[in-house]
């Protein structure tokens, strides 16, 4: 062999021909930019449908801040009062009303295609908060909150709560009575915190409610500071996602260590754009042909009146139905003083631990499981059913006080009393949460035995084989390596084993009783468990004892009677 | 006249004067009274037939002169207004008992409702059925109307009369169907758990105000679909079904469209 000596320098880049390749050397050579493009144009995306929720969320963000932009060009916060000169809608022409609701009809009857934008832009609010809420399913359901991914899951939530306060403010700016009654609602929650609620109210309306500034205010809140927070937070929550790279769904040749996709550019940048696209055309065809909050079907806000089937949007509605679910009896007065728990208890307790749940939650289930490892790669929702029967249990406490918040249209629409249902509503959202989470766990559990099953003896064939000794067996077609790797590659975590009460010598350990109640804890989670089939077990499983020696048949069945329960003997 | 002028001091005079100045009051005030409760005369006829009608249909639980039972409450007085509201929606007679009476197909044909309401008007004095111009949307102004439906009406029926819920399985009806004759009759008469809105509370012309306001809304929403006007519930639904109903199906389609 002869040695040759190969120059391992590339061949320095030819300089750009094309304008669009001059343009981006200039811009390279002056901020070093191919370096991000490059790291970003190579990010590799798993594949999976449910990957994408989160851009729904994103992307009607970006339909929001154009819409609004739009909006904000001809509202006028402000609360001064004028007669509506306007002829459209008829039911308000001459009505006494802010300059703020005089505006909102301005936009939508006069300014060309103002309506447009005001339902484009609402929808787009609603599906943002649902597409926030479907996106948090999924990382709930498949374990994506865990180590590193604790704290994104935490700027999550704060983007969540974000929203929430951006639809409440946008929702309140054009002062009409169902509005309105939703800040009355605000109002009188706030005045149920002890001691400073009164002054807090004092100091939100700037006076006795409703007062002059309210709206000014909410605008403020609406376009400047809540969007700006989450412009931020959404920068800070994509960049965490670039760190950390994808999470993926199990299968094989999938690990901890890796990311199976496709690179961003070309394959995920086409499909992000087609995704965009999508969700503009969606948002704007119901913005263009379903009408949402008309608000002179409500009239400019007085604080008078209330209309039946008043109700905040839909993510506000567990509140609202809090409060109607919370008997009215438990208002106290101490010394001159009143405790209004009928009004504290649903609408600040109840939503504090709600959310207080789902804040604390990865760092609970990270203390419970004692596991400081790594994970990218996701659970599948059996797999751990503990985890999944909570947040199946929240969601129903979430629903009930959903369709608490709207009784009295499930009244009329299903011809039901009123009475009776919330009633009923009372008591589900006590027990509902229990049994969805008792069901939910038993499924669980029980798909984890399916699997177990299938990978031990494999699908069912329908084949049945009579030996020459007379008897039958049916034949088991074995699973493939991708479908065995991805029921058999969890972990199933065991209780916490935690240090004696005393140590060699007798003397009290400290922090037992503390970690005690962690292994209390743990137990709950992992007391009932399915484990994965350990390689011994498969073969065992795949020995049919005596049958091994009739040779041809071997190869065609897999399953046994007699191999299934030495498997459990081995256990 | 100066035949006439020579008669004055005719002995008759005052007489005469006194009699044409009677037939002047009474003429103008056949003209220019408002109509009596029976605006139009009923027949005998109409109200003997109404009877024969009465006791088929509603003497058993009105009782059979209408004097009410403890079931149902006295028809005394309640007016034509009443009748004609209750048996042309169908709610009487009644279908079967419950939370409150329900609108259904009306049972008795236009003739037989006259005759009803003929013959309990006849039973003592209570609102008339009102004239067409009354109730005529067209006449009326439908901003005041929108004033008046939000102070007095909208906290029951909706902000735009879609209906709402009402205590114990009762319930306040969706007023996008009912003809504005039956709006006004059911103002005048309360039934039910309505509560009686009669001439002195909100004036004839308020009432058609309302009608004209109720009547607007049936011309439909201005941004598309009204999705029932229900309000922020119905939205919510939708932009679940819709919006991420679409939004999901289109990212499985673009997940599956595999590169």
């Amino acid at each position: 062999m002869s040695t040759t000596t190969t120059d391992t320098k590339r061949p320095a880049a030819a300089a750009p021909k094309t304008a669009a390749g001059k343009a981006a050397d200039y811009l390279d050579q002056r901020t070093s930019v191919g370096v991000a493009v490059k790291e970003f144009a190579r990010k590799i995306f798993p594949d999976h449908w449910s990957f994408m929720l989160g851009e729904f969320a994103l992307y009607s963000f970006v339909v929001l801040l154009i819409s609004g932009v739009f909006l904000a060009l001809f509202f006028q916060p402000s609360m001064a009062l004028v007669y509506y000169e306007g002829e459209n809608p008829a039911s308000m022409h001459g009505e006494l009303m802010s300059i703020a609701f005089a505006s909102t009809l301005d936009l939508s009857f006069e300014v060309r295609g103002g309506l447009l934008m005001r339902q484009i832009h609402h929808w787009a609010a609603l599906v943002f908060m649902a597409s926030i809420v479907t996106h948090m399913m999924r990382v709930f359901f498949t374990g994506a909150f865990r180590k590193p991914r604790e704290l994104n899951w935490l700027v999550g939530m704060l983007l969540m709560i974000l929203g929430l306060l951006a639809g409440f403010s946008g929702y309140s700016l054009p002062d009409d009575v169902l509005s309105g009654n939703g800040l009355r609602i605000t109002d009188g929650v706030v005045k149920s915190i002890p001691i400073i609620g009164s002054y807090m109210s004092y100091f939100i309306f700037g006076g006795e409610f409703p007062g002059e500034h309210i709206i000014a205010r909410l605008f403020t809140v609406h376009i400047l500071l809540v969007p700006a927070l989450i412009l931020a937070l959404i920068g800070l929550h994509l960049f965490l996602m670039v760190l950390h790279k994808h999470t993926q769904f199990p299968g094989g040749g999938r690990t901890d260590k890796n990311v199976v996709g496709y690179p961003l550019f070309p394959v995920y940048a086409a499909k992000m754009g087609g995704n965009f696209f999508l969700t503009f055309g969606v948002l704007a065809l119901m913005g263009a042909t379903m009408s949402i909050n008309n608000v002179w079907n409500y009239g400019p806000y007085d604080p008078s009146p209330v209309g039946a089937g008043a109700q905040p949007d839909w993510y506000m509605l567990f509140l609202e139905g809090s409060l109607r679910l919370m008997p009215g009896q438990t208002e106290y007065v101490i010394a001159g003083y009143t405790l209004s728990l009928n009004v504290l208890i649903p609408a600040v307790i109840i939503p504090g631990l709600l959310f207080t749940f789902l804040f604390v939650y990865p760092f609970v289930e990270a203390k419970v499981t004692g596991d400081t490892r790594e994970h990218h790669v996701l659970d599948r929702p059996r797999n751990v059913p503990v985890r999944t029967g909570l947040g199946v249990a929240f969601l129903t406490a979430f629903i009930i006080l959903a369709v608490a918040g709207s009784n009295d249209l499930v009244a009329t629409h299903f011809q039901m009393s009123l009475n009776a249902i919330t009633w009923a509503l009372r008591i589900l959202f006590f027990v509902g949460p229990v049994i969805a989470f008792w069901i939910t766990k038993r499924i669980c559990l029980g798909l984890q035995r399916k699997d177990r099953e299938l990978v031990l003896h494999g699908h069912e064939s329908g084949r049945i084989v009579r030996f020459a000794n007379g008897e039958y067996i049916e034949v088991h077609t074995p699973l493939d390596d991708q479908e065995r790797w991805l029921r058999v590659n969890y972990d199933a975590y065991k209780p916490l084993e935690i240090a004696p009460a005393t140590d060699a010598r007798g003397v009290k350990r400290k922090g037992y009783k503390a970690d005690k109640r962690w292994q209390r804890l743990s137990k709950f989670f992992f007391e009932d468990r399915v484990e994965p089939v350990t390689p011994s077990e498969l073969a065992a499983a795949h020995s049919h004892g005596e049958h091994d020696s009739l040779g041809s048949v071997h190869e065609q069945h897999d399953a046994l009677p007699a191999g299934a329960s030495s498997t459990e003997q081995e256990r | 006249m100066k035949a006439l002028a020579a008669r004055r001091h005719h002995r008759a005079a005052p007489v005469v004067l006194l009699l044409l100045a009677l037939l002047v009051t009474g003429g103008v005030y056949a003209v220019l009274a408002p109509s009596p409760a029976q605006a139009e005369t009923a027949s005998t006829a109409d109200i003997e037939t109404g009877k024969k009608l009465f006791q088929a249909n509603c003497a058993t639980c009105h009782g059979p002169n209408a004097e009410g039972t403890a079931e149902a409450p006295s028809l005394v007085g309640v007016g034509a207004a009443a009748v004609d509201f209750q048996v042309s929606t169908g709610r009487m007679p009644m279908q079967m008992n419950g939370p409150q009476a329900m609108a259904k197909p009306p049972q008795m044909d236009e003739e037989q409702t006259a005759a009803l309401a003929a013959y309990v008007a006849s039973l003592g004095a209570g609102p008339a059925i009102p004239t067409d111009e009354q109730v005529d949307p067209a006449l009326g102004d439908p901003a005041h109307g929108m004033a008046l439906f939000r102070t007095n009406c909208s906290m029951c029926h909706n902000a735009v009369g879609a209906g709402g819920a009402l205590s114990e399985g009762k319930w306040a009806p969706p007023l996008t169907d009912v003809s504005p004759r039956n709006i006004y009759q059911a103002m005048l008469t309360g039934p039910q758990s309505m509560p009686v809105f009669n001439d002195a509370n909100i004036t004839p012309e308020d009432k058609r105000d309302i009608i004209a306001f109720l009547d607007e809304q049936r011309d439909g929403s201005a941004g598309g679909i009204s999705l029932g006007s229900l309000g922020p519930v119905s939205e919510g639904l939708w932009a679940w079904v819709v919006g991420l109903g679409l939004l999901i199906a289109g990212a499985v389609w673009i997940g599956a469209k595999s590169s």
